[in-house]
């Protein structure tokens, strides 16, 4: 047992937090840490700068153009970024469906697809949730019939986050009906400028609009943008979901949400005393500070077996529960040490002109930040489900 | 022990209960959350008309009803329906705040509340004061017949759309004495008043209050000079009540929303309610719920008992109320998945009610401090 980072992932943090300083715009890290919505442009300007110092792709192999970090580092690349107030990547093309082209697409689907998600010419989103299909994935419906060198894709795919803004969607598509639900998924790749292809905005609770429901009527799609086999989706699918779980702690994110409480806590007066030093208050954020260094290393020791070629199985799903409650209860007590000025609805249009937010800093967005990461329990495999998944390894027995 | 509603009282829910689900439909309130004003200069009318205002204020101050109990029953409608009305400061506050000190003159302002043509604010709470009732910086001086304002209002609920702001100003001692305290009838156009207004996060509309040497002829001050804490507390309590009765309504909105769903939404081929570990989290939302309801009942009982006792009460069911208000929130909103996080269902909006009642006059920790205090 060693709990110490060694030399070189010591360097390694600072190398990282030298081009954090000098790299990440200050107006970026602003928006960021005041929980400002970012536009397009935004993404892809951190995109392009993550880029040019070859840090984009920290879980692809060398021969892609990846970085292939350990797990160690990429922790510790989470937790810089997440510090300075960085931009979040957008998985959809990096971590999601890279990983899938890598090990099952053909060498010309690789050649054509990888270079562009690393230069951002592609903007990737996720088509595999259906309003009849959440967690229970397989029962997907969205069709698709091969028709010569086509298949014609019918159906509707929904929750597709940032999808506004995606030139591409990799979809899960049921191209066999007739035989057991899982067996006759496809994965399939459609260019969003295909004529019969809509994206509808849904608006979620706190106002905003970061997820969308997507329709196809009769879209026609190449057969080379088949990944793998017909049939075989379900594969990929399982595969795609154990990638887009590593990270899933979200360690940073609580450690940077922590630190805001902390600083919001230490400015805000309670009966006349800074709100950090009421017991009430300081219990709550102590408890869940306890909880969060536990889960860090909870979080080191999977992704340390991890990195030792152990594929993460029922301990991804522990990181995912725990890692939302501990976030969740975070954005809780961010909500609390707002007081009164957690009731003003932080609005893009107030935000996003020149005036001033309503109420001291650090408190705009607060409880709307609180309402939208009631999303983090529920997506990516809602918490009931990966109970479940712990319950049947652990127990065993029908789930 | 009678735990009945009166009849009257029953009348009254009933009526209120079938206006708003008739005319208060998801679809209209989520019009009124959008529109400029933050809520509905119809559905207000409306209100008064069926007496609900009325049913806030006692028979001497022009109304027919007033105790804790009025207050539970129409502010559980309120909150079983989303309503975003601002009928805790147009009339539980700012009517109550003047029906309790105003002179003669002054309490026909309470008449105009009572039959809709007039709405108030409480301009009471400070960029510093979080919750504490005794907490006003804001000062008033007095020279010959003239009083001068000055200081911030922080988070006004329904400033912009009232007539007067019930404003608190310090006469005399520290920022955070209980005595000292006065309060005066502004009006909203008075000079040297100025207000940056912003939508709430749960409907309704508030302001930043800035009072720049804002002068007032000494009629203008409601009651004696720096007497003005015992009833801001007293009102305080029964604003209280109607807050902790609002999100018991709202949790039962909730709830029904969340069985319904748990009875319909199919998944892995069969009802999501079918499946035992979200039976029993149903189950826990009711027995809460249940708890819930009785200490509403106890914090409406007590509301015209002595200060200590009244206060122990209100300082249990908040606290109680908002610890469950936050389970049923976000256990209503995981049972239903996705579709809760969308601003077009139902639960949306009620989620957020529920949550966003606790940072008014206290959140959790501030009443069960309180009730520690109290009971210590």
């Amino acid at each position: 047992m060693d709990l110490n980072y060694s030399v070189e992932e010591q360097a390694f943090r600072a190398e990282l937090r030298l081009f954090l300083a000098e790299k990440l715009p200050p107006e970026m890290a602003d928006a960021v840490r005041e929980g400002r919505g970012l536009g397009k442009e935004d993404y892809e300007r951190w995109h392009a700068i993550l880029n040019q110092r070859g840090w984009l792709a920290p879980n692809w192999p060398r021969e892609f153009g990846g970085c292939e970090w350990s797990a160690v580092q990429r922790h510790i690349f989470e937790e810089e970024c997440a510090r300075a107030h960085a931009p979040r990547i957008v998985p959809f093309g990096l971590s999601m469906l890279a990983p899938v082209l890598q090990k099952f697409g053909s060498k010309a689907q690789q050649d054509h697809y990888l270079p562009r998600i690393l230069s951002g010419q592609d903007w990737w989103c996720q088509g595999y949730s259906e309003p009849g299909a959440g967690s229970d994935l397989a029962s997907l419906k969205t069709k698709a019939l091969r028709d010569g060198d086509h298949y014609v894709v019918n159906g509707q795919k929904t929750w597709t986050t940032l999808g506004q803004h995606a030139n591409w969607i990799f979809c899960l598509v049921r191209t066999d009906p007739t035989v057991k639900q899982q067996a006759g998924i496809s994965f399939l790749l459609i260019d969003m400028d295909t004529p019969g292809i809509e994206v509808r905005p849904i608006i979620l609770l706190d106002g905003s609009a970061e997820v969308n429901e997507v329709w196809f009527s009769d879209v026609r799609v190449p057969v080379e943008n088949l990944v793998g086999v017909e049939n075989k989706g379900w594969t990929y699918a399982k595969y795609l979901l154990t990638h887009e779980r590593t990270n899933i702690a979200g360690v940073g994110f609580s450690q940077a949400g922590l630190a805001a409480v902390k600083r919001l806590a230490r400015s805000q007066q309670h009966r006349g005393r800074p709100l950090i030093e009421n017991p009430h208050f300081a219990a709550r954020v102590a408890r869940v500070e306890i909880d969060l260094m536990a889960m860090s290393t909870t979080n080191l020791r999977i992704v340390s077996a991890a990195a030792k070629g152990q594929a993460p199985g029922v301990e991804s799903s522990m990181l995912k529960v725990k890692g939302t409650l501990i976030r969740q209860e975070i954005n809780d007590l961010a909500r609390r040490a707002a007081g009164v000025y957690a009731m003003p609805f932080a609005s893009e249009a107030v935000l996003g002109s020149n005036e001033a937010p309503i109420g001291p800093d650090g408190t705009a967005a607060v409880a709307a930040q609180y309402f939208n990461n009631r999303k983090l329990s529920i997506f990516g495999g809602s918490n009931e489900i990966q109970r479940n998944i712990i319950a049947k390894v652990k127990l065993g027995g029908e789930r | 022990m009678n735990f009945e509603l009166t009849l009257e009282r029953q009348m009254m829910q009933d009526s209120l209960r079938r206006f708003l689900s008739d005319r208060y439909t998801t679809q209209m309130r989520n019009g009124i959350l959008d529109s400029d004003a933050g809520f509905s200069a119809d559905i207000w009318a409306q209100l008064a008309d069926l007496g609900i205002l009325g049913a806030l204020f006692a028979e001497e101050q022009g109304g027919y009803g007033g105790a804790g109990f009025d207050i539970a029953v129409v502010f559980e409608e309120l909150g079983r329906a989303g309503v975003v009305e601002p009928l805790l400061d147009s009339a539980i506050l700012g009517g109550g705040l003047i029906s309790a000190l105003g002179s003669a003159d002054q309490q026909k302002l309470v008449e105009q509340v009572i039959e809709g043509s007039l709405h108030l604010a409480f301009a009471h709470g400070e960029p510093a004061s979080r919750y504490d009732l005794q907490h006003v910086e804001t000062t008033a001086s007095q020279q010959g017949d003239a009083v001068t304002l000055n200081g911030c209002k922080a988070v006004v609920v329904n400033a912009e759309a009232a007539g007067y702001l019930i404003t608190s100003a310090r006469e005399f001692g520290a920022p955070r004495d209980e005595a000292g305290i006065s309060l005066f009838l502004v009006p909203k156009d008075a000079p040297g008043l100025s207000m940056r207004g912003y939508p709430l996060l749960a409907g309704g509309r508030a302001a930043e209050v800035a009072l720049d040497k804002v002068t007032l002829p000494v009629t203008a001050r409601l009651g004696g000079a720096g007497a003005g804490y015992p009833v801001i507390a007293e009102r305080a309590a029964a604003a209280s009540v109607a807050l902790a009765a609002e999100t018991l309504g709202a949790m039962e909105t909730a709830t029904a929303l969340t069985r319904d769903y748990l009875q319909t939404r199919q998944q892995f081929g069969r009802p999501i309610g079918s499946f035992q570990a979200l039976q029993h989290r149903m189950a826990d939302l009711l027995i809460e719920l249940t708890q819930a309801r009785s200490a509403v009942i106890n914090a409406a009982g007590h509301l015209s008992a002595a200060p200590r006792l009244r206060d122990l009460h209100i300082s249990a069911a908040r606290n109680l109320v908002a610890r469950v208000g936050r389970l049923v929130a976000e256990e209503s909103i995981q049972l239903h998945g996705g579709i809760a996080m969308t601003q077009d269902y139902a639960l949306a909006h009620i989620a957020k009610r529920i949550v966003m009642a606790e940072h008014r006059f206290g959140d959790a920790d501030y009443h069960l401090e309180t009730f520690i205090d109290l009971t210590a």
